[in-house]
């Protein structure tokens, strides 16, 4: 029988598989591709744990995937130049080292979404909604008219950002980085969802009453949990920016949130592995229906639609059906 | 056994617009009672009931729990003060199993909410407490049952038993009979004649076979004022009780 847990291993492996036949048959686009879905997928999971686990729907996670990807053009454009980010107070320089690049976008989309989720998730519904598509728009049209790094044509990373050991240029090898860190990722997000933590920001999701009766207040839960969320979307951007060794606002527009959501009702929300399931077919579906059409949007909304309407619990319910509660 | 209240409403009122919900409410709840509060529908009973457990804020008055004073406490900060509470409707995470539901209880109590990474289901402690406050409502035969396909009056039974893993120092309870049907009640009467002697209850309740069978002593409530306190011998006898509430039906 497919279990939810026979079927994430199953779809791991497929992620596995198609980079490294194409590796063998030598076809990089096909592993530019899975390196895409990959990135995608660990926004997903980011943003699933404040959606999915905790049912903060948030419509400005865009604002920490650009983040990350601005964290890593800023860097990335200095060390290019050779110029200094500032030399005051004291002296920062820009790096092309990809675990630096990585911390300092981390880091910088925590820090955003404290500050933003200290705002915000005291509201709900619609309110919540709104609000985080404010903060979102903001960043965006803050990117735009911010000259330094490029304005509205963003900024272009020459060469791709070093890890120690690897050849990043080689496709093969980034997505390999990009996997393992998908994967330590859905380590986290599973100890945290069977953690004390993930219990109560579950129950905060279902009913926020019922918290407060066990004296556990849900504001700071979700801050956390929003927080948590945020710095993962933030280096699925910095990544992101990497692939593609560009970085524009467009990181930053609600599109992008949009599309971040969409990733995750098409898995499955809150599923462990619902987004990765919704990223991996988005970018199929993009790569395949875009040869079709320019407006390939348009069939992708149906089968969004078809999702939605017929098969609740996103494809993952549809395949292995309600979740049965972790033991 | 030390007299002083465990629980004490010290002239609460609160105010939607023109209408007084509660006006000047003072009662208190000793150790080892049940004192229930009655009133006709609309009385205020659930305002009060909110004012209480800190989810309605009181315009004036003080709530004081074992001598502390609470009101400035949040919902959340009076349930780990020492406030347990179930619900009119039973408020539950419906998508958890019972024994998850329990655990959540545990977990509050401890105050491990912000534990991120041992395994929570796997905790013995929670566990335990779990399993000793589901065996108590007569649940655990169902732990691992999804909260929503309990019955009604199960669902009922746990609430309280999340209360219970809570280890309160008093008990608010709002209709917990409520729904339950002969059977149902006659348990849950039985089960909260014991309960008293691990905290005294708080008990407002439609069933007055039921309250005058538990209650040491009874609060009656009409639009939002306390009109009478005592015994369930001195509240049936009581005139402007009889006049205001209890000659709607034979008691």
């Amino acid at each position: 029988m497919l279990t939810e847990r026979r079927l994430n291993v199953l779809v791991l492996a497929l992620l596995l598989a198609v980079p490294l036949w194409a590796w063998v048959s030598n076809e990089p686009f096909t592993i530019t591709l899975a390196t895409r879905a990959v990135i995608f997928a660990i926004a997903g999971v980011g943003l699933n744990l404040a959606l999915g686990t905790g049912g903060l729907v948030s419509l400005g996670h865009a604002a920490f995937f650009g983040i990350g990807g601005y964290a890593m053009g800023i860097l990335a454009s200095h060390a290019q130049s050779y110029t200094a980010l500032t030399d005051w107070p004291f002296l920062i320089e820009g790096t092309k080292s990809m675990p630096v690049i990585w911390l300092v976008a981390i880091v910088a989309s925590a820090l955003a979404a404290l500050a933003i989720g200290a705002l915000s998730v005291r509201t709900s519904g619609v309110y919540f909604i709104m609000i985080t598509l404010a903060f979102g728009q903001m960043f965006y049209y803050f990117m735009i008219s911010w000259p330094a790094y490029g304005g509205e044509d963003g900024l272009s990373i020459y060469v791709r950002n070093s890890f120690p050991g690897l050849n990043t240029l080689d496709p093969i090898q980034f997505f390999g980085l990009t996997f393992v860190l998908l994967l330590l990722v859905l380590a986290l997000v599973t100890r945290l969802r069977s953690s004390a933590f993930g219990l109560a920001l579950g129950a905060a999701r279902q009913n926020e009453n019922r918290l407060r009766a066990v004296g556990i207040a849900p504001y700071r839960l979700y801050l956390l949990a929003f927080t948590i969320s945020g710095a993962i979307t933030g280096l699925s951007g910095a990544l992101f920016a990497d692939l593609n060794r560009f970085v524009s606002p467009t990181m930053f527009s609600w599109h992008t949130s949009g599309e971040i959501i969409v990733f995750i009702i098409l898995g499955g929300v809150g599923r462990l592995m619902g987004p990765v399931i919704g990223a991996a077919l988005y970018v199929m579906l993009e790569h395949l229906l875009g040869g079709v059409s320019d407006y390939w949007q348009i069939y992708f909304g149906a089968i969004l639609l078809g999702v939605v309407l017929f098969a609740r619990g996103g494809l993952i319910g549809l395949l292995v059906g309600r979740e049965v509660a972790h033991d | 056994m030390t007299d002083a209240p465990v629980l004490e409403l010290q002239g609460l009122s609160k105010r939607f617009g023109a209408v007084v919900a509660s006006n000047d409410v003072s009662l208190d709840l000793k150790p080892g009672e049940i004192h229930a509060l009655i009133g006709p529908n609309g009385a205020g009973k659930s305002t009060l009931i909110a004012q209480i457990a800190g989810s309605l804020a009181s315009d004036a008055g003080r709530v004081m729990l074992e001598g502390r004073d609470v009101t400035a406490l949040r919902a959340s900060a009076r349930a780990k003060a020492g406030l347990g509470r179930t619900f009119q409707i039973s408020s539950l995470a419906m998508e958890y199993t019972v024994l998850q539901n329990a655990v959540l209880g545990a977990v509050g109590q401890a105050g491990r909410a912000f534990s991120l990474w041992r395994s929570v289901m796997k905790a013995r402690s929670f566990l335990n407490a779990a399993d000793a406050a589901l065996e108590s409502v007569g649940l655990a035969e169902f732990r691992n049952l999804r909260t929503d396909e309990l019955s009604h009056g199960q669902r009922r039974q746990l609430e309280v038993a999340i209360a219970l893993t809570m280890q309160p120092h008093a008990f608010l309870m709002d209709e917990p009979m409520a729904g339950l049907g002969m059977e149902g009640t006659r348990t849950m009467t039985g089960f909260l004649d014991e309960l008293r002697h691990r905290a005294p209850i708080l008990l407002v309740e439609h069933d007055m076979n039921a309250v005058f069978q538990l209650a040491d002593r009874i609060s009656v409530l009409v639009y939002g004022e306390i009109i009478a306190t005592g015994t369930p011998d001195e509240i049936r006898a009581d005139p402007a009780v009889r006049s205001a509430y209890l000659g709607e039906s034979t008691v």
